[in-house]
């Protein structure tokens, strides 16, 4: 039964908002249980953001993730330090291997290196490197399909960013290619 | 229609132009700065008006005017900036005047914090301002109950002629879910012909006022007032009870903690101790009948509250008639219940009970 509880953590520019934001959207067009709780506290100031996604089969009580991360995406190191540790026993840890250099430091959970900007700025734009994580962390969780992640895309960015579908569908793929 | 994901401030504002709010008043404060923000984009696209007033007491009695002149109105603030506005929703339900303020509540006493808490309980059910008024409370859980009773507070505004309170905390304004705008019956509303819209030489002048000189006719126009407060006590009412059967502790939480606290009843549920909640949606008229459901298999009532000491256990004192022993627990400032630490509670309150 499907009952993801995903930390998207980096620094402010990353795209961990959207990122958050295209999973939890792509949850509600596969018909599944969603929440999407960001941090708003005055940490965002000092340049770390991070949003809280459930995607479940059943009705979702608390939206908040407290030491029961199914899945963490840490795009920097201080992501990384802060929410190593929310993570469950067994739970997956995304590294994004560019920035980070540091290892995990739990024997217990799964870790996947990924290095998402220098895929991202290989397809054209570092910006893309959310995207890459996003397609890692699909490929490993299938909570939904990465089809379903574009046809969000479509839906929260409109028209006017239609031109980026191609490039965005791309980093999805090479993401999961990374963790193949 | 389809679901569409949201934000809870921004679900608010699309709520209430959907009921057909068109005029919005406001001032900035966090965490419910999306709702002006979503006002002042989408309100002048269809014929309405957004203010930025220069301070919350002008927003509340920027309020009191269009009121007044009959149309849909709506402000929104956070705890002290709420507090700011308690004269004015004194002398608008004084007014008899309907319009819909929300509340995303954050930390106090004071400027506190921006982050999500519970503790204007209070200040919702018995009011900051001075004299015999009432506000009808909603205390949603999720974004589409927000949007459900934020609708519905515009109908039960126009029908009581008094201010309702949509009640919601940081966390609720911020977070996004799926959301559905349903069709909704239309209530059948008089007409506004107490309204100051200009009598064109047709009748005698409207006059809105809360001044009321001679004692007998201030106090009738108490008991017409009361009135309305004892329909809305006895057709107001909701509330969701839910594993209440064999319930040896049945917690009491609304809005965001009533979501955690199902997370501890299901906790409770795995090492065999039976938990149900009662969860008011209406906080004034509080859901004094649910007691009555209470199972003899109850031993303790507990209140889960975001708030340091608890403000609505004071209710469930009320509504428990001394029957069972309440415990509470509580975090505040803006810190908010892990289920595990409400499972750990309800342990120790059994333990001490049996």
């Amino acid at each position: 039964m499907l009952n993801e509880k995903v930390v998207c953590a980096g620094f402010g520019g990353q795209g961990v908002m959207s990122m958050g934001k295209l999973l939890t959207y792509a949850g509600m067009i596969e018909d599944k249980q969603v929440s999407w709780l960001p941090s708003y506290g005055p940490e965002m100031r000092g340049g770390t953001a991070n949003c809280a996604v459930m995607v479940s089969d059943t009705l979702i009580g608390s939206p908040i993730i407290e030491k029961d991360a199914t899945t963490v995406i840490a795009m920097n190191l201080p992501s990384l330090i802060k929410f190593e540790e929310e993570l469950v026993p067994g739970g997956k840890l995304f590294i994004n291997s560019s920035l980070i250099e540091r290892k995990a430091q739990r024997d217990d959970i799964e870790v996947y290196y990924v290095p998402a900007n220098e895929i991202a700025v290989s397809l054209g734009t570092g910006k893309a490197a959310n995207m890459v994580m996003l397609g890692a962390y699909l490929e490993v969780t299938k909570t939904v399909k990465s089809e379903t992640v574009i046809e969000a895309f479509k839906k929260v960015f409109g028209p006017t960013k239609a031109h980026l579908v191609p490039l965005n569908e791309n980093a999805l793929l090479k993401g999961a290619e990374a963790v193949k | 229609m389809a679901k569409v994901l949201m934000k809870g401030n921004e679900a608010v504002g699309a709520a209430a132009i959907k009921a057909g709010c068109k005029y919005f008043f406001g001032y900035p404060i966090t965490p419910q700065n999306e709702v002006p923000e979503y006002m002042s984009k989408e309100l002048p696209k269809i014929g309405g008006s957004f203010v930025q007033a220069e301070s919350e007491v002008a927003a509340i009695n920027m309020v009191y005017g269009a009121a007044g002149a009959g149309v849909r109105v709506m402000t929104s603030s956070s705890s002290p900036g709420i507090a700011l506005k308690q004269e004015g929703i004194s002398y608008i339900a004084g007014a008899e005047l309907p319009c819909v303020i929300v509340n995303m509540m954050r930390g106090g006493p004071g400027l506190g914090s921006i982050q999500s808490s519970q503790s204007d309980y209070f200040q919702a059910t018995r009011g900051g301002g001075n004299g015999d008024y009432r506000t009808l409370v909603y205390a949603p859980a999720n974004v589409q109950e927000l949007v459900d009773y934020t609708m519905k507070a515009f109908d039960m505004a126009d029908y009581y002629r008094n201010p309702v309170l949509v009640l919601g905390d940081g966390m609720i304004g911020q977070m996004m879910e799926p959301i559905e705008f349903k069709e909704t019956e239309k209530m059948d509303l008089p007409e506004k012909d107490w309204a100051t819209t200009g009598t064109k030489g047709a009748r005698k002048p409207n006059i809105v006022n809360s001044l009321r000189l001679q004692a007998p006719e201030l106090e009738a126009l108490n008991q017409k007032i009361e009135a309305k407060y004892m329909e809305m006590e006895e057709k107001e009412v909701i509330y969701e009870s839910y594993k209440l059967e064999d319930a040896e502790i049945v917690f009491v939480a609304y809005g965001t903690v009533s979501r955690i606290t199902k997370n501890a009843i299901d906790l409770l549920e795995q090492e065999g101790i039976k938990a149900g909640l009662i969860r008011p949606i209406t906080l004034w008229p509080f859901p004094n009948k649910a007691f009555a459901e209470i199972p003899a298999t109850a031993k303790a009532l507990m209140s889960v509250e975001m708030s340091q000491g608890g403000q609505m256990i004071d209710d469930v004192k009320i509504a428990n008639e001394g029957r069972l022993p309440i415990g509470f627990y509580g975090r505040s400032g803006g810190m908010v219940p892990a289920p595990q630490a409400i499972v750990e509670a309800a342990k120790e309150l059994l333990g001490g009970v049996k």
